[in-house]
């Protein structure tokens, strides 16, 4: 069972107000519990949580690169195997660290069928040094390498399925989870650091500052990406889709339409083009996972 | 600032480290409508909202950096946000 009152992420750190990722940060720990060996890459979280020697982990941490978590993670594993200790490993990198650089570190540890947990926190972008884009960054948003302006709607490419990949790779255990709904959150953790063998979660994690909304805003954001079927939240054991998270949706536009990364699909002037195409990414989502909930009649007008 | 054998820190030595300066809004818990029901400590991403022994919450103004989000996820809304007199 979690313990949702165990604290082992402290005050003190210097996230933004309202980040996402440092909600995630807590969440995590009470997931896994006080027994945990966290592994670290470079990125906001790493940053705003340990500047020497300000620690805000009261587990024991490591950082070392920006793309060698899953190898650092891999030594820390089998060291512990060697030496009949219990500690769950748990990887915690961003988007960019787990998307992009880190993959061939990542692949290489699922391969060699390290026991340890992968948590990717996604705020969709590199954000610790500017907001440049990522593998995991949505189509038609705007950050500073996919800038929208007279000859770009942003972001040409839709969001890499990195935990098809991952369960590809034959992992025992790949959820998707969202910071906006806790509990789930925590529950998969717990299930994936008692899984045996390299289990893989991602959770949406919103950032205020790379996305453009108020830090008040952050758990309604990460909600609404879940009902507008942009974020579908499921788990899969041994490569098959066992749990999803159902929704009566919501058309993308009110998600869209509340962050500054999005602006340009609504002014000048409004894009029905991209905004049809995310539309059809969320259409895609539903039909593929099946989290549409069929109301019995039409609502009242 | 002299390093440690391995960079090692004392855990949680974040503390030092007093935010609430930051802040520009202050949540007031009302203590009114509260259900007690726990999800202002459970968001707060700062983990800056603790309980009294009237199992009542509270935000510690040392680390509190007046974000907000504590308010807007209170069910009960019994969280003010009231602008910070410095
Ligand atoms: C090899 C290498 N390249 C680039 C950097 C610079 N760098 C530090 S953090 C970061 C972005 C991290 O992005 P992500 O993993 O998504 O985490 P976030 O900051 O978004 O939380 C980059 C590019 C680095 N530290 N090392
Ligand atoms: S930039 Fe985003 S992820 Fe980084 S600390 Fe700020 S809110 Fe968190
Ligand atoms: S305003 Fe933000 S930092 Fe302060 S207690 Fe509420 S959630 Fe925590
Ligand atoms: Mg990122």
């Amino acid at each position: 069972m979690v313990d949702k009152s165990l604290e082992l992420f402290d005050c003190g750190h210097r996230a933004c107000g309202g980040c996402g990722p440092a909600i995630a940060a807590r969440l995590i720990l009470k997931g896994a519990g006080k027994d945990t060996i966290v592994v670290s890459s470079t990125g906001c979280m790493e940053v705003f949580s340990s500047p020497y020697p300000e620690t805000a982990w009261k587990v024991p941490w490591i950082h070392s690169l920006f793309e060698n978590a899953a190898a650092v993670a891999s030594g820390v594993e089998a060291s512990l195997k060697k030496q009949g200790r219990s500690e769950k490993v748990v990887i915690i990198g961003g988007d960019g660290a787990t998307f992009d650089i880190g993959m061939l570190c990542i692949s290489g540890a699922f391969e060699r069928g390290h026991d340890f947990t992968y948590i990717c926190y996604d705020n969709e972008a590199y954000m610790n040094t500017g907001i440049q884009r990522s593998g995991a960054t949505p189509y038609a948003a705007s950050t500073t390498t996919s800038p929208a302006g007279r000859c770009s709607t942003g972001n040409k490419r839709p969001k890499k399925d990195m935990p098809q990949i991952l369960a590809a790779h034959g992992a025992p255990y790949v959820a998707t989870a969202s910071v906006s709904y806790p509990a789930d959150f925590m529950q998969k953790v717990e299930k994936a650091v008692n899984t045996k063998g390299p289990c893989y979660i991602q959770v949406h994690a919103p950032c205020a500052t790379g996305w453009g909304f108020e830090g008040n805003l952050t758990m309604k954001m990460g909600k609404l990406a879940v009902e507008t079927g942009l974020c579908v939240l499921y788990e899969m054991v041994d490569g098959k889709v066992t749990r999803v998270k159902k929704v009566v949706r919501k058309p993308v536009e009110e998600y869209l339409s509340t962050q500054k990364r999005f602006r340009h699909l609504f002014k000048p002037a409004r894009k029905d083009a991209e905004i049809a195409q995310i539309q059809a990414i969320a259409d895609f989502n539903a039909e593929k996972y099946g989290i549409d909930i069929k109301l019995k009649k039409e609502p009242a007008k | 600032m002299a390093l440690s054998v391995g960079c090692t820190a004392r855990p949680g030595k974040s503390r030092s480290n007093r935010t609430g300066s930051w802040r520009v809004f202050r949540p007031v818990f009302k203590h009114d409508k509260c259900t007690k029901c726990g999800i202002c400590a459970l968001v707060c991403p700062e983990g800056c909202v603790e309980q009294s022994e009237d199992e009542f919450y509270e935000a510690n103004y040392e680390f509190c950096k007046g974000c907000g989000l504590c308010s807007d996820e209170c069910p009960a809304e019994d969280i003010e946000m009231e602008q910070e007199e410095k």
